[in-house]
């Protein structure tokens, strides 16, 4: 990179301390979060009930479904979300486009909790139920990010890869995929963190999560396991937060 | 790997080997446009009409015209990036329509105003994308990319594995050429390619590419809203007005000594004389007019000088002669105002035929 003379190009390189401090900024948050309620921890006496809560075991089973939870639907939201963006963008049907960015707007507005309580009533409780609940809630979003990337790509470069003979698929995977995908990775990144929080609301039907901690010290009036599960959310949201960002910066395209 | 470079115009195959060989390789095919029409859907009047034409195997015609009158409606037919709505276009005789787009657009070189990089691939990979869509070996495509990079004149160690944005508009409007040129097609079609670029650079790239393409002699349809961009690049110039009509097809300088209509005749605009000078060298002048030099010492100009140039000089040192002296100092005669005039008179086959001609001549 030391021959490039482009005022553009430096971008990526300069600044390195200040990109340093970023990257270490998130993970450093967690560990003064995380050594201060450990702190607070050993300085006040637990109950019997606080005991056995606030024990590895117990914390590691509730990140565990919590994790699960939320990760795959993320997962499922980018397995299903980006077709379905990609065929909605081969449609070339501008109003087809509008309806599904309209429709995004307006989920986005209805409050999660709605959402999975109201699947709960109409089904079942349990896991499955909250995950369908996350991926139904996180997926316009990621359609809508899709949408607006591929779309977002220049029609002169389009062009320009039809008029030198590449086939649709081809200037699909590519030309636009690749110059859309930052835009689709934000989306996924926020649907991803998005997730993690929502997720805590799965107790309410019995889908387990730290929502349970949360909702347990509410009702029991035991803050130290509260504030554990709160934590704990907040500790996990800012990693993946973190861990995502990464893999945006790393996996965005070069040249861009 | 697949198979090299499929044939698909008959006379190609001549060629066909040369996938990967020489940036000078060569040789265009005809192309023929046939009462070709478009109509965009949801519109009453025909964006072309009725338009038909022949280029020559290796001719460079320019299609120019005022904005919006179909100059790259029109183009763009040929490579099906737009489809006719009726009439035939044949590329060596081969009807285009008949062929898959795809395949026909890999074997016709494309550039348009916005260049149209891609912005995440660096330029070598960029020049690579028809070789690789051709299936040819990385060898070969590696070669080839160096050698259209040297053709264009970017340094390949310098910019072969730079991206688009690191170039000046300048450098982005060569690479785009050399990824136009770089499987070697018979055909080009360029959309104002030196448009979006300062008046320096234009003309040095105007000047790099009549070079290039006095090597490499492909057909070219070049589009430009610049009539003397027409003229200096052009072996026939189609001037063109709304729906594409064709208002005179011909050489730049039979153009200039005689357009077909007051339309041509207002496109030109003024100083067609001197557009004319600069199309002729100084040889085509008689040198005999007027004595050798008695003591004063004259001006002199190499024979490679135009007409124009010529009188530029004559204009500025304000002599009455010019000495024309050839690289090893031969003599080939002296040119006067008179001997200028003379030319242009004698080059005008239809003076005095249009009501323009007159006012062509007319100084
Ligand atoms: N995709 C399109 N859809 C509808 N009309 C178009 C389209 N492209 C061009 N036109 C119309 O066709 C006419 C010719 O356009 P164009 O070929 O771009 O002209 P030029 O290249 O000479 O400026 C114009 O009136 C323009 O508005
Ligand atoms: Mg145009």
């Amino acid at each position: 990179m030391s021959t490039l003379t482009s005022p553009d190009v430096g971008r990526r390189t300069t600044g390195r301390r200040g990109a340093v401090a970023r990257v270490l900024a998130a993970p450093l948050v967690v560990a003064v979060l995380g050594l201060v309620t450990l702190l607070w921890l050993q300085s006040i006496e637990l109950d019997s009930i606080e005991k056995r809560t606030l024990n590895t075991d117990y914390l590691v089973d509730r990140v565990r479904e919590h994790l699960l939870l939320s990760l795959s639907a993320a997962a499922l939201v980018a397995l299903l979300a980006i077709p379905a963006g990609v065929l909605i963008h081969r449609t070339n049907s501008r109003v087809l486009r509008g309806v599904v960015l309209a429709l995004a707007n307006i989920g986005q507005a209805t409050p999660a909790v709605g959402v999975v309580i109201l699947l709960a009533i109409v089904w079942r409780t349990g896991f499955t139920t909250a995950l369908v609940a996350l991926v139904a809630y996180s997926f316009l979003p990621v359609l809508r990010n899709t949408l607006t990337g591929l779309a977002e790509v220049d029609p002169a470069t389009r062009e320009a890869a039809r008029g030198m003979g590449m086939t649709r698929t081809q200037v699909l995977r590519r030309i636009e995929l690749p110059l859309a995908s930052p835009v689709i990775l934000a989306g996924l990144r926020t649907s991803l963190v998005f997730a993690v929080g929502v997720a805590t609301i799965a107790t309410f039907i019995n889908a387990g999560g730290l929502g349970d901690m949360i909702v347990n010290g509410l009702k029991l009036q035991r803050y130290p396991v509260l504030i554990v599960g709160a934590a704990l959310v907040a500790g996990i949201a800012i990693l993946i937060d973190w861990v995502a960002g990464l893999v945006e910066e790393y996996a965005r395209p070069r040249g861009l | 790997m697949p198979k090299p470079t499929t044939i698909i115009f008959p006379s190609m195959d001549v060629r066909g080997a040369a996938s990967g060989g020489s940036a000078t390789s060569g040789g265009g095919v005809s192309i023929e446009l046939d009462s070709v029409t478009k109509t965009y859907p949801g519109q009453d009047v025909s964006a072309v009409e009725d338009f038909s034409m022949r280029i020559e195997p290796g001719e460079l015609v320019m299609f120019v015209g005022p904005s919006g009158c179909g100059k790259t409606t029109t183009m763009k037919m040929v490579n099906r990036i737009i489809e006719p709505t009726s009439g035939s276009i044949r590329i060596d005789g081969q009807d285009v329509l008949s062929l898959s787009p795809d395949q026909l657009r890999r074997h016709i070189g494309y550039v348009i105003q916005q260049i149209g990089l891609f912005p995440h691939m660096t330029i070598a990979d960029n020049i690579a994308t028809v070789p690789r869509l051709l299936g040819w070996s990385k060898k070969e495509t590696s070669a080839r990319v160096e050698e259209l990079l040297d053709t264009v004149q970017l340094d390949p160690a310098v910019f072969a594995d730079r991206y688009p944005r690191q170039l000046s508009g300048g450098q982005q409007q060569r690479a785009g050429v050399a990824r136009a040129l770089a499987a070697d097609p018979p055909v080009m079609l360029m959309d104002e390619p030196f448009g979006a670029t300062d008046p320096i650079t234009r003309e040095k790239l105007q000047a790099e590419f009549l070079r290039l393409q006095a090597d490499i002699g492909k057909t070219i349809i070049f589009v430009t809203h610049d009539f003397d961009e027409a003229v200096r690049l052009g072996d026939r110039i189609a001037v063109l007005s709304e729906r594409s009509q064709i208002e005179q097809f011909d050489t730049p300088a039979a153009i200039l000594a005689a357009p077909a209509n007051d339309y041509v005749a207002s496109f030109i605009g003024s100083g067609a004389a001197l557009k004319r000078l600069s199309l002729m060298p100084v040889t085509s002048a008689d040198l005999s007019f007027g004595a050798p030099a008695s003591g004063g010492k004259r001006p002199q100009l190499d024979p490679t000088a135009t007409l124009r140039d010529a009188l530029d000089l004559l204009v500025v040192t304000g002599a009455e002669a010019l000495e024309i002296v050839d690289a090893d100092g031969t003599r080939l005669g002296c040119l006067t105002h008179a001997a200028i005039s003379a030319a242009l008179t004698q080059s005008s086959p239809t003076r005095g035929a249009g009501p323009a001609a007159g006012e062509g001549v007319h100084r």
